[in-house]
């Protein structure tokens, strides 16, 4: 029997803007992997010191930093940097939603108490107070940033997991399922688990840019990665030092780089927000 | 709580690196620290009823009087900007809805993401050397404690706010305003031959107020807690720069009473909101 199931591509509504967003973010991924193997950007930890703060040029594209290290090789590698941050802090937010999502409206009862209280208590927090907290207790580093940026981030994507696990809960499928004898995990992973999914994607994408955003800000407060890592956020704060002598090449090119990429998955999230599941239900994170 | 086990043993960074063994321990005892944490934490409780959050372990002034002090600049700073912010956002919204060709629709979405795409710091960087140092519009930094010269302070941080805000905010009442514009009644309103525009602000903007003002009050406790970094850049004494002191010095105190504050602003909020339920939707009765 042919089932008349769409894919999710052919749900997106605006194919255009999605390919082209899904080819720039797939272009940054593979920037990220010529760099991690050395092929790309290498001397990005070059010191030259008598090259310090040299404008653009043939030779330094974005000119250097105040190390005279190349600006432009320290912007690429800083693609590999947020992706990681943005990728591992996005993966392990949705992990602990999703489980706590569905753990809670699935059992109900005091389990889902538990969930409820343990995510009102994370958010009645202010968050920059949370973050300070963790980061302090782990130290710095790559890390422990995107997993101090996964413990704090998830609450958002638990409430709308935990919501939608109510509504099914309650469909004929559900009853189906426990009619025919399928044990709790088979009707958690198997039935409802394909009927979130989609919550759990959006969030993602927009967890995904939160971490890469605010690792500027954690590296304003001194919070973020250790100096010398070659991150946009570090970039984009020395700037403020640099900008008024007129080195403007650092900013520029560590707020373009994150432009770019920042841009092309909020298209994606856009583009995906127009198509059917998950039809104007994005909320965007402030900042 | 989190500060109890990560922020190291107050005492020793109070009394600095050269200190006694015993100078040490009177002054744990000074500050309660070598009690046991239960009755810490019972300490801890009898002092969120009272309110008396004793005085700050670094300058030794009482808690709540430097927030007293510190409440002011906040406010002066995110109220004006946020409100400001929100009505131009509304009105954006509403305005871009009633073009009817999708391309003003489509271009005002990429322009709301591309203002969420640039880094806050960036925006602060740039602003503060174009306009303040470069164009010499605003004062760069300072702060004036008169009600009346503050202002000028204040002007580009407003806008900065708003401008960041923006984005996210226009979205999100779109896709409110959208969800609510498929309703049947909108379809019954345009055929007896209303304008879309008078649809929109007597219809459908009053349907969707109940979504609407449930995403407003979730930014308020921001508002009270303060925005660090535009407090940070432009010199303002508010909740944002009390906040960043504590942390760095580990004023346990400062950090308590902040917390407890912005969580109570939390609750304050969501039972506000609740009852302002009632008031916007008869059907809504609390129980």
């Amino acid at each position: 029997m042919k089932t008349n199931k769409l894919s999710l591509l052919d749900q997106i509504r605006t194919p255009k803007t999605f390919t082209i967003s899904l080819f720039v973010v797939g272009f940054y991924g593979i920037l990220a992997l010529l760099t991690s193997l050395g092929w790309l950007a290498a001397d990005y930890a070059l010191v030259q010191t008598d090259l310090s703060y040299s404008p653009p040029s043939i030779d330094y594209f974005f000119g250097t930093d105040f190390l005279g290290r190349s600006v432009l090789s320290r912007a690429l590698k800083g693609s590999e940097v947020a992706l990681i941050i943005g990728f591992f802090a996005a993966t392990l937010s949705t992990l602990i939603g999703l489980a706590l999502g569905l753990i809670g409206a699935y059992f109900s009862g005091w389990v889902d108490d538990a969930v409820v209280w343990l995510y009102t208590t994370l958010e009645s927090i202010p968050y920059i107070l949370l973050i300070a907290g963790l980061s302090f207790a782990m130290g710095p580093g790559l890390n422990n940033l995107y997993i101090a940026l996964g413990l704090t981030s998830w609450v958002s994507l638990c409430r709308l997991v935990r919501a939608e696990v109510y509504k099914q809960k309650c469909q004929d499928y559900m009853a189906a399922a426990e009619s025919v004898g399928a044990s709790h995990l088979r009707r958690i992973l198997y039935h409802i688990l394909p009927n979130v999914y989609h919550i759990a994607l959006i969030q993602f994408t927009l967890n995904f840019i939160y971490a890469i955003k605010i690792e500027v800000i954690l590296s304003f407060l001194g919070l973020g990665v250790e100096p010398g890592v070659p991150s946009w956020g570090l970039m984009i704060n020395e700037a403020k030092d640099e900008l008024t002598s007129g080195v403007w090449w650092g900013l520029a090119s560590a707020t373009t780089m994150m432009f770019i990429l920042v841009l092309a998955v909020n298209l994606l999230v856009h583009s995906l927000n127009r198509s059917q599941p998950f039809y104007n239900n994005v909320r965007h994170h402030e900042f | 709580m989190i500060f109890h086990v990560v922020g190291g043993d107050p005492a020793y960074q109070m009394a600095g690196k050269y200190a006694s063994a015993e100078q040490v321990q009177s002054l744990r005892q000074e500050l309660g620290t070598d009690k046991p944490l239960l009755i810490q934490y019972f300490g801890f409780l009898s002092q969120i009823i009272s309110f008396n959050w004793g005085n700050s372990w670094q300058t030794s002034q009482s808690v709540l009087q430097m927030i007293g002090l510190a409440m002011g600049p906040t406010l002066s700073l995110s109220l004006p900007s946020f409100i400001v912010g929100l009505l131009i956002s509304l009105l954006i919204s509403i305005k871009s809805l009633k073009s009817k060709q999708s391309h003003t629709n489509e271009l005002v979405s990429v322009l709301c993401l591309a203002l969420m795409s640039i880094s806050f710091v960036a925006y602060i960087i740039i602003f503060q050397y174009l306009f303040a140092y470069k164009l010499d519009l605003f004062p760069v930094n300072g702060w004036d404690p008169s009600l009346l010269k503050r202002w000028p302070y204040l002007f580009l941080p407003w806008i900065i706010a708003m401008l960041v805000a923006l984005g996210p905010n226009i979205l999100l009442f779109r896709s409110l305003l959208k969800k609510e514009m498929e309703q049947d009644y909108v379809v019954t309103a345009l055929a007896k031959g209303l304008s879309l525009e008078r649809t929109l602000w007597h219809h459908i903007l009053r349907n969707s107020l109940l979504p609407i003002s449930t995403a407003i009050s979730l930014q308020i406790p921001f508002l009270i807690t303060g925005s660090i970094l535009l407090e940070a850049f432009f010199g303002i004494p508010g909740m944002g720069s009390l906040l960043i002191e504590a942390i760095q010095s580990a004023d346990l105190p400062v950090i308590k009473a902040i917390t407890v504050l912005g969580a109570l602003v939390y609750i304050l909020v969501n039972l506000i909101t609740d009852i302002f339920y009632t008031v916007l939707d008869p059907k809504v009765t609390l129980q």
